[in-house]
Parts: structure tokens; C-alpha cells; sequence
């Protein structure tokens, strides 16, 4: 059984990766030029294993090692995941524009170190998104991930970057309107 | 409060006295950038999101330099996409093909980031501004569609690292040996969103491009930004070209580190990073012999002046050898034009060399030398990923750009001195 069974509750296989996985092996240079979301997909972790974006299912997981999303800071390498229909990318660490990149789109994101030692290809994972917890069905081993900061937290829960500047940019009008006698850039 | 030079930065651009490592802020952007991978995704965000204008249209600089000249249709169409936005939002920096360079070699050189500025740019080496003494970093396009519309970014606070460089390096090493051998000595995560301040007397003889080498690297360790704080030749590359007012910012005495490096310039020899990461480093001289059947000296690592001028110190007199093609980049038009009226064109023509546009081209793997299978680089450009520069199946070796010419001679890796050139430190 794979896909969500109860609100933020995902369950799929996993997929697992190991550690300093790139984002041009996520999405290579070759294919930057394109838009169309399922094109992109396909290609997904092309440069680690070329059979993945055909075999994996909607609601499937990535479980890696450390610095997953290393190198350039292609939005496309992080879209092309969420594209794919994967429910969240489990990680030891991620590198530092990936994270802002998938908090920025809205990709689950897990950082649970010990994971990407116990689970094995193929497993079974129940992910509680909200709660941040990996059950491995087929080991019966629950892992805890990290807890995001409030600030990080509330910004997906806004729905990404875009909603939080939206509403910056309407406090700013709203406050422009109130205050005439001021130039409204400084 | 003691802080360092990344912290005063950010607090400054919180409006804030103070801020410390880990805090979460809000801060205004001096300046922010995109390019033809990134600044499409950003446009259809902004617009998207029904954004009516950009926060400041001077402060925003949309560069097309990974595929252009235009490769081909699509790309051409993503370059279309960021002219009409320019126009539409009357951006005052965009730069079209004729007046573009590769981006990170044009802001500093066109005086658009300077000292004390925080940048953003959807594109990972945003951190080489880091050189000027600005806190630079490298965003998506989501991140830089929000920033278009607010002028503003959130930031975590970094913990700092410093690497400190005593002594003068030996004859040929430069600013990518010294950054080539501090992600070997600490990892492609060494730095995972850190600051990487570099201090100390070898880099304070080091030129502004050798700088912009180092920091543009920082990512390669993983690091948030890499920063050097200003001195007489910042302030002498500044002058004059900045156009707006620097501010000076140094690192406290008292200010705290996550971890602080002291290695001395004299020990480290001349880089290489093998296949498939940045920090497989190994000294040049001794993968001497490994076979190569191209050579790239050219992007946002080394393709400035300084680069190309000691590119044509070695090859001077020299022809490439007969199974290797050197494709020579100078990274902007200004620098294109020095590097013709200094002669250098000559010496890389007599060579047998080609001499390209400015476009970040091969480095991506987008166009103007890519590797087919089983096909081996030694390129001065700065990642070396599983089929970064074409087939899954080609590699690339990093170094700077006195080993690259000298192995585009030998026909295989080799330092200026395996192929008879000698000189002093």
C-alpha cells in the first residue's frame, strides 16, 4: 500500500541514496532548459540511478546520507522531486540552498540522521510529517527527526515563500495607504 | 558584543545592534541577481504570485551567461523571458549578449557589489562577492522571486569558521590551490552552513582575482558565504568602480568561532580535485601522467585577467599537445578585450587553442565543449560531479590555471615545472 493514509501521514517504499549526492546528479546541466513538470521528472536522480524516475511510485520516499542536494542551486533538481510525487526526502543532512529550496517549494523535508543507516532498499516507511517521525514498517524501527525552527516552520505552513512575501508586500501597501506624507521607498 | 565581520554584516542589514550565531532574521537585500537557469523559475513565481513590482529596479541584475549565446531554441526562449521582464519592470542591469559576461566576474568588475553589501543571487557561487567583504550567498529561484518583490531574505545566523594563511605561497600556487587544499583538508560539508572567513598574510598578498577564486568556492565545502575583509586592495579594486558607498566592516578580536585553521601558504602545493568531488584533492605533481583530452580555463572561478595571463605564461612558445583541445573562456567583455590588447589571444592562438565567448558554458555541461563518453577534463572551473561537463561517463579534474596549461601542453595532468618552465615563488 503506498500514499497518504491519515492528514500528514505518508506510506511508500524507500529509495536510498548515499551521502554528498549532487544536484547535478539530481538533475543534470542537460536537461535545465526544460519546464514542462513531468519532462522534468523524469529525470530525477538521473546521474545516480537512471531507472529511478520510472520505477518509483507517487508517495515513495528518498532516504540519503549526508549533504543531500550538494553543489548548485538549481530549483529544478529540487522540483523535479516534488514533481515526481515523492512524499519526502529523509536525509542525514541537507545541504544549505537544498533545504531553502525545498522549504521555498514546499517538499517535505526530514533531517533524521540514523536513518539512512537502518533502512534498507525496498523497506516499508510510514512518515508523520507534522510530528517529523520515519517508521520503518518492514524493521518496526521508529526514528525521530529534527524539529525545524518556528520561524522555518511557519513559513511552510503559509504554503512556501511566496504566500510569506504576499503578505509582506500588502502589510507595505496598507501601510503606505495610511502614511501620506512620506516618500514610499527609502 | 564581539562579532565577526559575516555577523556585523547581517545585524547591519537587520537593523539591528547585534545578532548571533543561530538566530533567525529578516534582512533587507542591497542586491540580488538571477540568471538564465534561475531568473525563468523566478519570473514565473513572481508573476504567479501577481507581484505588480520589483522593489528596486536598480538593485536587481537578470544575467544571461550559462547558454548564450543561445545554444538553441529553448534557451533562447528563456533568455526572451528574462529580457521582456527587464523591460516591462525598466530593471536597469540586464545584460545582453555583446555587453554579458558570466556573472560573478561581472558584478564586481561592473562596481553593481561592493563592501558591506548582502547579496542574494539564484545561482550557488553568489558567495565569491564574499571577497569584497560583502556577505553573498547563493539562493533558489523561489527565494529571489520573494526577494524581487520585497527587497528583503531570511537568514540564520551562521557560525563562523576561520582560515587563517601564514606565509607567501610557492612559485605558481594560487588563490584555487589554497581553496582546492582547504575543502580536501575539510570536506564538501566541511562548512554546512557556516561562514568561511579567510584571514591571515597569504591572502592579504593574494589579488583580487585570486580572492574571487577562493570565495567563490566556498560552497564547495558547503559553506553559507566565504569572506575576507577588505584592505588596501580591496579598497584600490573598489575605487572608482563601486557605485555606491562601501562599508568597512573587520572582525572583532574577541569574536567567536566554530573552529579556527591555521595553515601555512608554503606547504600547500599545487591542487587537484579528481573525479567526483571537489574534496578529492590530490598534489598536481603527482597525478602527473594522467591522460587528458580537454583542457577549460575559463568561468566563475578562473576566467579573469589574472587567470588568463598566467594561462599564457605557460603556453607561451608552446603548442597544446596534439590529442588535447584548450578552450580558453575570459569570463567578461572587458576582460576579453585586455586579454586581446595585452596579446595574449596570440599566444593561445599560436598555441592551437580556442577562444570562446563568455559563457559559463562547458562547466554545466551546457554548451561549447562538452565530454563524450569516457572522455577526461582538467578544467579551472570549480565542480567535478558525476557528468558535470557532459556524459555520466566523462570526468574532470579541477585545478587552477598554471596546471591546466601545462597539462593542456604535456597531454596529460603536469605542473608548469614538468614541463620545463621555472620561476621563483
Amino acid at each position: 500500500m503506498t500514499g497518504p493514509s491519515k492528514a500528514g501521514v505518508l506510506r511508500g517504499k524507500a529509495w536510498v541514496f548515499g551521502d554528498d549526492i549532487d544536484t547535478d546528479r539530481i538533475l543534470p546541466g542537460a536537461w535545465l532548459h526544460l519546464t514542462d513538470p513531468a519532462e522534468i521528472a523524469s529525470h530525477c536522480l538521473e546521474g545516480v540511478d537512471p531507472d529511478f524516475a520510472g520505477s518509483a511510485k507517487p508517495g515513495d520516499f528518498i532516504v540519503a546520507g549526508k549533504n543531500f542536494g550538494c553543489g548548485s542551486s538549481r530549483e529544478p533538481a529540487t522540483f523535479s522531486i516534488k514533481a515526481l510525487g515523492i512524499g519526502a526526502v529523509i536525509a542525514r543532512s541537507f545541504a544549505r540552498i537544498f533545504l531553502r529550496n525545498a522549504i521555498g517549494i514546499g517538499l517535505p523535508v526530514i533531517v533524521a540522521p540514523g536513518v539512512a543507516d537502518e533502512v534498507s532498499p525496498g523497506d516499508e516507511l510510514e512518515v508523520d510529517l507534522t510530528a517529523g517521525r520515519v517508521s520503518n514498517l518492514t524493521t518496526g524501527v521508529v526514528h525521530q527527526g529534527q524539529e525545524f525552527p518556528e520561524f522555518m516552520r511557519r513559513i511552510v505552513a503559509e504554503g512556501g515563500i511566496i504566500p510569506y512575501a504576499q503578505r509582506r508586500v500588502t502589510e507595505r501597501a496598507q501601510k503606505r495607504l495610511l502614511d501620506h506624507s512620506r516618500e514610499d521607498r527609502t | 558584543m564581539a562579532m565577526t565581520i559575516t555577523e556585523k554584516l547581517l545585524a547591519r542589514a537587520a537593523g539591528r545592534e547585534a545578532v548571533s550565531p543561530g538566530e533567525l532574521i529578516m534582512a533587507r537585500v542591497d542586491f540580488c541577481l538571477g540568471n538564465d537557469i534561475t531568473a525563468p523559475v523566478a519570473i514565473d513565481e513572481f508573476e504567479k504570485a501577481g507581484f505588480e513590482r520589483v522593489f528596486a529596479p536598480d538593485r536587481i541584475a537578470l544575467i544571461p551567461d550559462h547558454f548564450t549565446p543561445s545554444k538553441d531554441i529553448k534557451t533562447a526562449g528563456l533568455v526572451k523571458q528574462m529580457r521582456e521582464f527587464s523591460r516591462k519592470h525598466g530593471l536597469t542591469h540586464y545584460y545582453d549578449v555583446g555587453r554579458v559576461g558570466v556573472e560573478h566576474a561581472l558584478l564586481p568588475e561592473l562596481g553593481l557589489v561592493g563592501p558591506g553589501d548582502v547579496v542574494v543571487g539564484a545561482d550557488s557561487h553568489t558567495c565569491t562577492y564574499g571577497a569584497l567583504g560583502a556577505f553573498a550567498t547563493g539562493v533558489g529561484s523561489t527565494d529571489l522571486a520573494g526577494a524581487m518583490a520585497t527587497g528583503e531574505v531570511w537568514f540564520r545566523v551562521p557560525e563562523s569558521l576561520k582560515f587563517e594563511f601564514t606565509g607567501k605561497p610557492g612559485p605558481y600556487v594560487t588563490g584555487k590551490d589554497l581553496i582546492l587544499y582547504t575543502i580536501g583538508q575539510i570536506g564538501v560539508d566541511g562548512a554546512l552552513y557556516q561562514a568561511m572567513e579567510f584571514t591571515g598574510p597569504a591572502i592579504e598578498g593574494l589579488s583580487m582575482d585570486s580572492r574571487f577564486s577562493i570565495c567563490n568556492m566556498a560552497i564547495e565545502a558547503g559553506g553559507k558565504n566565504g569572506i575576507i575583509a577588505a584592505d588596501a586592495t580591496t579598497r584600490a579594486y573598489v575605487e572608482g568602480r563601486f557605485r555606491r558607498e562601501p562599508f568597512y566592516a573587520y572582525s572583532d578580536r574577541e569574536a567567536q568561532y566554530a573552529a579556527h585553521y591555521r595553515w601555512r601558504a608554503e606547504d600547500i602545493p599545487l591542487m587537484v580535485a579528481k573525479p567526483h568531488l571537489p574534496s578529492n584533492t590530490q598534489a598536481a605533481a603527482e597525478l602527473c601522467g594522467v591522460r587528458i583530452d580537454q583542457v577549460v580555463i575559463g568561468s566563475c572561478t578562473n576566467g579573469r585577467l589574472e587567470d588568463l595571463r598566467m594561462a599564457a605564461e605557460i603556453l607561451r612558445g608552446h603548442k597544446v599537445h596534439k590529442d588535447v583541445r584548450l578552450i580558453v573562456i575570459p569570463a567578461t567583455q572587458a576582460v576579453w578585450q585586455k586579454a586581446m590588447e595585452e596579446g595574449l589571444f596570440s599566444v593561445f592562438l599560436d598555441a592551437e587553442a580556442v577562444v570562446s565567448a563568455p559563457t559559463c558554458g562547458p562547466c554545466l555541461g551546457g554548451h561549447m565543449g562538452i565530454l563524450a563518453e569516457g572522455e577526461r577534463a582538467l578544467s579551472t572551473t570549480n565542480r567535478n560531479f558525476v557528468g558535470r561537463m557532459g556524459h555520466p561517463g566523462s570526468e574532470v579534474y579541477l585545478a587552477g590555471p598554471y596546471v591546466a596549461a601545462a597539462s593542456a601542453v604535456a597531454g596529460h595532468i603536469a605542473t608548469p615545472e614538468q614541463i620545463g618552465a621555472r620561476r621563483a615563488a
